[in-house]
């Protein structure tokens, strides 16, 4: 599905044309099988009256087991309550969506709704689900659950993560079952790219949690520690066993809604387990070890290391090419006015001149940090939108190589000048002296802020890398805007702009160089928030990017955050790990868990 | 002294150590903090005597490392032999800028422009390893010594004190002394410094430094001192002293310090290792002297990963050089502590 071709041909007709004729074609050929279409009932049959996905690409071979690691327990196993990472990638996969984003394609496409439709004004959907579709423990999946599931994400009593999401303008959306297999959302306003929300809404089993829910109890059911056969989804995988702080097993769902394109219901694999690794040394070392089949994640450092090693050992490494993620240093714009904060006040003066910006852009040897931080495995950065990030990069975004000479005259022309030993000034005479905030425990940040510090000081500025930890940092530039400059970096949500608006909207709770926006706010900064909510509601592609490309100007020529580099996303697997097709968002390996396989067994169907 | 070679033997390795580090503007052939970005994690050079025909130079020389390959980052480095470069005593570097002269210094040992020679290979940063590990140690064995002298001197005072006054100010000392030794000394490090200013020159953070380390150290000085101050007091010339009328500074200046000088002096030579490996600890955990400026500890916090720990061996210079002087500080104060019980047994 092309995002570009449906809005620009003004079709609001969603849903993927490719997948419904090979849905169509898959029912002819699985129901011309008698083989794949028995009369009993089994779940590792597909049925005719299943509305079973049929998946594109290569085959694989049914069986076996896969292990991957995680850094820490999962905290819960509940789609409703779960925050961390851990919790959220077991999940993804005991769970589906209605409409989910292919992390490779980075398009959405059918999921449990397998189409959608949406009215001309833009603010109402009809999702049709698949019909036989079943939950892990065997329960049938209706429209019941849908309305159930989001009844459940959007109470404000649970302050579900997915709350905030499923809210448009500030209203939820209204959900309405029209038929055992008909959902309707109705959104309080048009939205773009609307159908993105439903990607990692979970459907919940209402036969086992209505209960919960109507006793007030959902928060809590579904720890880690709970009985396997009580948890139920619709995903690949269901749980098996849990063993905190040792690892998790995972099974195959035999009622998965996928196949692939030579009837095999899918997922390939068995199992899968996970082992709880606490850090990213740990967890290569066990991958040489052979301990672990596959890891994600991986430092440039190690990457390094695992490349060295890999001629003698079974394993390939991935260099996915450039993740969402962008790195910048951010300068302190908050205002000020209420805090005692005189001498970091005093510097938001040069802070402020976009000049004074520029000038730092430029001094910077993007390049050399590249080199010397991610050893080459990352993308130097201008704007916020990365490479990876295929629909909404702009590409005319000029890219200037590191120049000393053009940051000296953007200084000279904001009035800044050097003493005779070399010291830049400020029009009063002031030195030009600040801290760069970091966190030790991330080293790829402190080696960015030891570069920037001697970048800077060939312009004569005087920096200081001031380590705290995490927390303080974060107090510090979310609560007190005690600091100066800082070093972060965010991940690009989604890879659509709508997630963005927290971060480069004035008053957005990720607007983090500037949570407390100062009055007047710059012309570029209105232009900015008038962009960002407009294309909100534009249902047309081209005009969205249009907006978005301008953004990302006004970015790139006003520098709110200096964006520095955009790190690689890096995998590696056995060789025994077929099917294996690494994505730069969402979970970089096991987005498609579901079509990995083992290439060293003979395979069943 | 001559009679106990141990001791004359680590005092003077000791000397010379602390000589090549004060002397490291002269020793270190680059300025510790010049970044070489093409030469990121450089392996140590090799010093040749003899050329690729077997033919023996009298003056040795070195050959630059080239990227083992044509890529953005190298995995390894080569040595290319066509561009050696001999090694010369007592170079001239001269830093420039905008085509005046910024800086210009004399080292002991170096290669002439633009090539380079790197003793102890290079780090992330390509800055020279040796040249950080000479500046390094003046802040790393500069800390040891200061904050031993720190501590030891408030130890020395409130010992005597404790020791020779009794009573209660023997009793506040000392429960004083209790509580110095049950803090946790990183704790008391994080909450000091998150009263600070935000950033802290390298001479502020050094400072800091020193002042939390001998402020918190002073207890077990104190403790042992007062023991012999204890003693001391009851022997019969002090009693004489008090009987003549001398004061109680008098006394403790001209009777009872000469008492624990020994002690205090073997103190000292147990202090200063333990406080480099203090100042070590701090700065390995990023909270005592910042990038760019060297410290033995802030070399070392790169080996966290294991990408270094497992590849680049020369990154553990600093680590190693702990080892020597910390046995050369035991061996000294052991022989001390030998020649002093010595003399005590002589008078």
């Amino acid at each position: 599905m092309i995002a570009g071709e449906q809005y620009s041909g003004g079709k609001l007709e969603w849903g993927d044309m490719n997948y419904r004729l090979r849905y169509g074609l898959c029912v002819l050929i699985l129901s011309s099988l008698p083989s794949l279409a028995p009369a009993a009932p089994t779940p590792q049959a597909s049925k005719t009256d299943e509305d079973i996905l049929i998946t594109v690409g290569d085959t694989g071979r049914r069986g076996g087991r896969l292990l991957a690691s995680l850094h820490s327990d999962p905290k819960t196993l509940n789609p409703v309550t779960a925050v961390d990472f851990p919790s959220k990638q077991v999940i993804g996969l005991l769970f589906a969506d209605l409409i989910h984003i292919d992390a490779y394609t980075q398009r959405t496409e059918p999921a449990l709704a397998k189409s959608w439709k949406a009215s001309a004004s833009g603010r109402h959907y009809t999702l049709e689900l698949r019909h036989g579709v079943r939950f892990s423990d065997g329960h049938p999946f209706d429209a019941d659950d849908v309305v159930f599931s989001f009844k459940v994400y959007q109470d404000e009593k649970l302050h579900s993560p997915q709350r905030d999401l499923l809210e448009v303008a500030g209203k939820p959306i209204q959900v309405r079952k029209t038929g055992p297999y008909q959902v309707d959302f109705d959104l309080p306003q048009p939205y773009a790219a609307a159908e993105r929300l439903f990607d990692s809404v979970r459907i919940l089993p209402r036969h086992l949690l209505e209960r919960a829910y109507a006793e007030g109890k959902i928060s809590q059911v579904w720890a880690t520690t709970s009985d396997p056969s009580q948890i139920a989804g619709l995903g690949p995988f269901r749980l098996k066993q849990c063993v905190p702080g040792q690892q998790i097993v995972l099974e195959r769902n035999p009622f998965y809604w996928k196949a692939d394109p030579s009837g095999i219901r899918l997922p390939y694999l068995d199992e899968i387990g996970f082992l709880i690794v606490p850090t990213e040394d740990a967890e290569v070392i066990r991958f040489q070890a052979g301990d672990v089949d596959l890891i994600s994640r991986i430092g440039a450092d190690n990457y390094a290391t695992l490349e060295q090693a890999q001629r003698a050992r079974d394993y390939q490494l991935y260099d996915a090419g450039p993740g969402l993620e962008y790195n910048f240093l951010f300068f302190n714009l908050n205002d000020l006015s209420s805090k005692q904060l005189p001498d970091i006040a005093r510097k938001q003066e040069w802070f402020r001149r976009v000049e004074f910006r520029q000038a730092v852009s430029a001094a910077i040897d993007r390049d050399s940090i590249v080199r010397l931080v991610y050893r080459g495995r990352a993308t130097p950065l201008w704007d916020q939108v990365t490479p990876g990030n295929k629909l909404w990069i702009n590409a005319a975004i000029p890219q200037p190589a590191r120049s000393l000479a053009r940051a000296a005259d953007l200084l000279r022309t904001a009035g800044f000048t050097r003493r005779g030993d070399g010291v830049l000034v400020d029009g009063r005479g002031q030195p030009v002296e600040f801290s760069i905030l970091t966190n030790p425990s991330n080293a790829q940040r402190t080696k960015i802020a030891t570069i920037v510090q001697d970048d800077l000081a060939q312009l004569g500025m005087q920096v200081h890398i001031v380590p705290l930890e995490f927390q303080a940092v974060m107090a510090r530039i979310f609560g007190s805007y005690d600091y100066e400059t800082s070093v972060l970096g965010l991940v690009g949500g989604d890879a659509d702009p709508n997630p963005e608006i927290n971060v480069w909207t004035s008053g957005g709770a990720t607007h983090v160089w500037a949570l407390s926006e100062t009055h007047p706010v710059p012309e570029w900064q209105t232009e900015i928030d008038r962009l960002m909510q407009a294309q909100t509601a534009m249902l047309d592609y081209p005009k969205r990017k249009q907006a978005y490309d301008r953004v990302q100007e006004l970015v790139a020529q006003f520098d709110p955050v200096i964006c520095l580099v955009s790190p690689h996303v890096l995998v590696a697997a056995k060789n025994t790990v077929g099917g294996f097709k690494p994505a730069v968002m969402g979970d970089y390996l096991l987005w498609n868990a579901d079509q990995l396989f083992r290439t060293d067994i003979a395979g069943r169907r | 002294m001559i009679q106990n070679p141990k001791l004359w033997l680590s005092a003077v390795a000791l000397a010379l150590i602390h000589l090549v580090v004060i002397g490291a503007g002269l020793f270190a052939p680059y300025d510790p903090t010049e970044q070489n970005r093409d030469l990121s994690m450089a392996p140590p050079m090799r010093i040749h005597f003899f050329d690729s025909r077997g033919r023996f130079h009298f003056r040795p020389f070195v050959c630059p490392w080239v990227a083992e390959a044509e890529r953005a980052i190298p995995s390894g480095y080569v040595e290319d032999c066509n561009k050696a470069s001999p090694l010369r005593l007592l170079v001239r570097r001269v830093t420039m800028r905008d085509g005046n002269t910024l800086k210009a210094s004399w080292h002991l040992f170096g290669v002439d422009a633009p090539a380079q020679i790197f003793l102890m290979g290079t780090d992330d940063y390509g800055r020279d390893l040796f040249s950080r590990l000479l500046y390094g140690g003046q802040t790393s064995l500069g800390a040891g010594l200061l904050a031993a002298g720190l501590s030891l001197s408030l130890g020395l005072l409130l010992g005597c004190v404790a020791g020779y006054f009794g009573a209660w100010a023997d009793d506040v000392i000392m429960r004083g002394a209790e509580l110095f030794m049950a803090l946790p000394w990183i704790y008391l490090l994080f909450a000091v410094r998150a009263f600070l200013p935000l950033h802290l020159g390298t001479r502020q953070a050094f400072i800091l430094l020193i002042s939390v380390i001998g402020l918190t150290g002073w207890a077990r000085p104190a403790r042992i001192i007062r023991g012999v101050v204890l003693s001391a007091r009851q022997r019969g010339y002090v009693l004489a002293a008090r009987g003549f009328g001398a004061s109680s500074v008098s006394i403790i200046r001209r009777h009872i310090l000469p008492e624990v000088s020994s002690v205090a002096l073997t103190q000292a030579a147990l202090l200063v290792p333990q406080y480099i490996l203090a100042e070590v600890t701090f700065s390995f955990l990023g909270l005592g002297v910042g990038e760019p400026e060297p410290s033995w500890g802030n070399m070392l916090a790169s080996l966290q990963t294991y990408s270094v720990l497992e590849g680049h061996w020369w990154m553990f210079a600093s680590g190693i050089a702990l080892v020597p002087i910390f046995l050369l500080f035991y061996s000294f104060a052991d022989s001390l502590q030998g020649r002093l019980q010595l003399l005590d047994l002589s008078r």
